[in-house]
């Protein structure tokens, strides 16, 4: 019972569901196996989308609705091999196990990289105990296909407004929308510090687009899917191809592994709900699980470059928060609208600060100006009592709580990965995939830092009691982390684990994101950055996707 | 009606979540229903589709119809882990992959018989003294009246919407939102 496509896509997320797009545009017939269940459209009318998801904090928040459940889907966490086997099983920054993926979660700040970041070993220099690496390709490759994943999500914006980002062929297909009122207070007393916030591109539509209404900043974003089909999740590429009549979606279809022949793939091995095996056959495996699945599942299958897991990076996330002598609403509004790149320039201060630490330079990241709105997380959060009701009033720790996150560039580093875990298995009895991590000094470094300059931000801004934290936890007070250990980043940006590069040795996949090891295997997802930047790796995985995927079609 | 818990334990319970959430001039945890919403939770399996995701895309507060109120079916595996999580493993050998789990029910009816017959008759700083000597079923109960009372009614509490106008808190707002105004102004 086994069936040819051209391709068969492993995850239906923002990289996989763009390639499937692309591949069916070409004239290919795809088959998409998503291990997570389908909550975001109508299989069978695909103009229909489906209405599951809710602005309920106890559904997405607590109760795992989006997938996967860390009982049943555990991954292993460890600081080093120091820590034996593991000191954490659950979440370890579980992305949704569902049609549409990550996308369907994030709130969507989307914006590119700059042309340095993919060259930091040329223009910065080595840093010792990294495997810091150029990217085999520059910014000038992908700009088309950019522009083109940026229409294709629909990412509002404003051209020109962030003197740091890099140059770019057109506008934005839409205009930002709404600034939230807190980062009005925190953008202007930057401004007035010398910084430069600009409306952070978002993938959420501020007009209707795409046959979709505009957001209308309900404020359960991050984390919840969008009940109004509002925001840039992966529908809008994956209706395409499923409109195409060359594209068939199976959810609850997790691939076990990919099936190898003399270097070559010839198909998948997939289990179904029911924990019944399948296998299906096709000319090319495209694979798409992100950067902890994919080379779980590389690994799984028997491949054995010794890459494969290595130089996971995430970002080292640094909050400045304070309170502020009035409320700040941050339930109202798209959960982040303004951000500032200053702090991802290496300038000579910084040269000159990493120097004092024995570095050579330290880079920071995007900077989020961002307040908390769920009332449930702020309730665990106070102690229990009379006090309860007090605090929950005058909400401290939501309300009047306004501030930054920096989502600080991560420097790749050969010991921190994934790999298979030797004793715990997930539902199926398949082995999870373990992360190995530990920030490098430079993380540290650079987050202590640039926490010094948020925090006269917010300062300025009128905030008090200011405080610093950092996930994965450094100093610093703030619960930040829904894990039980903090020492596991809360980071949703993964990257590395199956790098491309232009030499087979060090490199998992050619510049053209497919296995050296066989090489019609695709990856199509964040393993394959070489380098994390301080930037969320959404859009730039989708234009990689979009540019590999039309090499692909080109070449079949 | 009760799903999981019996008379005597829905009672404690209710103590309990008043001296963990108290009433003051505003209404506290056992107004707001949140004995129920762990019972709820205790007893989630005694409802058709069981009462774990409340279902979308409105609450019909802000406009739509209710559709909080119809629960998602779960598949043989999310039931597995919900009823794990539950019941317990009891030694059930697919509810022990990664170890023996202590259900929910359990742990309320332990946690609840441990703070005494007479819970209810104490003086509220004996109640709190008796709480404090059980610190890990005071958080679990804490965790789940939290949830109780800030959570979407359907899910039994925040009755009335006690929870969430006690903190001038309008909950989901879907499909009205808010408008660019009330997002941009103070
Ligand atoms: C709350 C939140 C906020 C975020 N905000 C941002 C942001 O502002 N900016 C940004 O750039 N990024 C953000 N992210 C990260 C973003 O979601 C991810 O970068 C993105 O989803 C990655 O896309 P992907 O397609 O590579 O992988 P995923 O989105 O992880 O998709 C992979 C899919 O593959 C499936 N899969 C995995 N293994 C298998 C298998 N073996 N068989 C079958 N299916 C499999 C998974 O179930 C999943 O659906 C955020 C994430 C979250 C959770
Ligand atoms: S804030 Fe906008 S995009 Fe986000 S979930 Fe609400 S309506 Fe959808």
């Amino acid at each position: 019972m086994t069936r040819d496509f051209d391709a068969i896509i492993v995850g239906s997320g923002p990289g996989g569901s763009t390639v499937a797009d692309e591949l069916t545009r070409a004239g290919m017939s795809v088959l998409i196996l998503e291990r997570g269940r389908n909550r975001l459209i109508n299989l069978d009318d695909p103009h229909e989308l489906a209405a599951d998801y809710s602005s309920d904090e106890l559904k997405f928040l607590e109760r795992h609705f989006l997938g996967p459940d860390p009982w049943l889907e555990p991954r292993t966490f460890r600081r080093n091999e120091a820590d034996g086997d593991h000191v954490h099983i659950g979440d370890v920054n579980n992305l949704p196990a569902t049609v549409g993926g990550g996308g369907v979660h994030a709130d969507g700040k989307l914006p590119r990289f700059r042309e340095d970041d993919f060259r930091v070993l040329s223009e910065l220099g080595p840093i010792e105990g990294t495997s810091i690496a150029d990217w085999p390709i520059s910014y000038d490759d992908l700009e088309q296909c950019y522009a083109d994943a940026e229409r294709l999500i629909g990412v509002a914006g404003l051209a020109g407004a962030n003197p740091f980002a890099a140059w770019r062929s057109g506008d934005y297909p839409m205009p930002p929308g709404a600034p939230m009122y807190g980062s009005t207070i925190t953008a202007a007393a930057a401004e007035r510090l010398g910084f430069h916030p600009y409306p952070g591109p978002t993938g959420c539509n501020s007009v209707p687009y795409d046959g979709r209404p505009a957001c209308n900043n309900c404020g359960f974003c991050a984390y919840f899917g969008c009940p109004i089909h509002a925001k840039g999740d992966p529908v809008a590429v994956l209706r395409q191809a499923l409109l195409s009549g060359r594209a068939e979606l199976r959810p609850d279809a997790f691939v076990s592994k990919i099936l190898l022949q003399n270097g070559l793939a010839t198909g998948v091995e997939w289990i179904d709900a029911s924990g019944q095996a399948h296998e299906e056959r096709a000319a090319r495996v495209v694979v798409a699980g992100g950067a902890m699945e994919t080379p779980r599942l590389l690994l799984l299958s028997g491949m054995a470059h010794p890459e494969i897991g290595r130089n996971l990076m995430f970002h080292m996330q640094t909050f400045v928060m304070g309170r502020m002598p009035f409320r700040v609403h941050g339930h109202k509004g798209r959960s982040v609208t303004t951000l500032h790149d200053d702090h991802i320039i290496v300038d000579e201060a910084a040269k000159a600060a990493a120097r004092e630490h024995g570095l050579p330079w330290v880079k920071g990241g995007l900077v989020e100006h961002c307040s908390p709105s769920h009332p449930i997380a702020e309730a665990k959060a106070y102690p229990w009592g009379i006090e309860h009701k007090e605090l929950m009033r005058t909400s401290p720790l939501r309300d009047h709580f306004l501030g930054f996150c920096m989502q600080g560039d991560d420097m790749p580093q050969s010991v921190n990965r994934v790999d298979l875990d030797p004793s715990i298995c997930d539902v199926r009895g398949l082995p999870v995939a373990r992360t190995t991590y530990e920030p490098h000094r430079h993380e540290i470094v650079s987050s202590r830092y640039h926490a010094t300059k948020l925090t006269a931000i917010l300062a300025e801004a009128g905030a008090e009691e200011i405080f610093t934290a950092t996930s994965p936890k450094t100093e610093g007070t703030l619960r930040t982390s829904h894990s039980p250990i903090s020492m596991v980043p809360v980071s949703r940006h993964v990257v590395g684990t199956a790098r491309m590069g232009n030499d087979p040795t060090t490199s998992v996949c050619d510049p053209w994101g497919r296995l050296w090891e066989a090489p019609n295997v695709m990856i199509a997802d964040s393993s394959l950055f070489p380098t994390g930047s301080g930037y969320g790796p959404t859009l730039t995985l989708v234009a990689l996707a979009l540019r590999n995927a039309r090499a692909l079609a080109s070449e079949a | 009606m009760p799903r999981f818990l019996n008379e005597q334990q829905h009672s404690v319970l209710s103590a309990v979540v008043d001296r963990l959430i108290p009433p003051d001039d505003d209404p506290g945890a056992s107004d707001a229903g949140v004995p129920d919403y762990i019972d709820g939770l205790l007893g989630a399996f005694t409802y058709d589709p069981p009462h774990i995701w409340a279902g979308g895309p409105f609450s019909g507060r802000f406009g739509g119809a209710n559709g909080f109120t119809s629960f998602h079916r779960l598949t043989a595996t999310e039931e597995l882990a919900w009823r794990t999580r539950i019941e317990g493993s009891l030694g059930i050998p697919e509810r022990e992959r990664l170890g023996p789990v202590a259900g929910l029910q359990q742990r309320y009816a332990t946690g609840l018989e441990a703070l005494g017959a007479d819970f209810t008759s104490l003086t509220p700083q004996a109640q709190d003294e008796r709480l404090r000597e059980q610190p890990e079923f005071t958080a679990l109960v804490y965790e789940h009246a939290c949830e109780g009372m800030y959570g979407a009614p359907e899910y039994g509490g925040n009755r009335d919407l006690i929870g969430w106008s006690n903190i001038d808190y309008l909950g989901d707002v879907q499909p009205r939102g808010y408008s660019d105004e009330e997002v941009s102004q103070p």
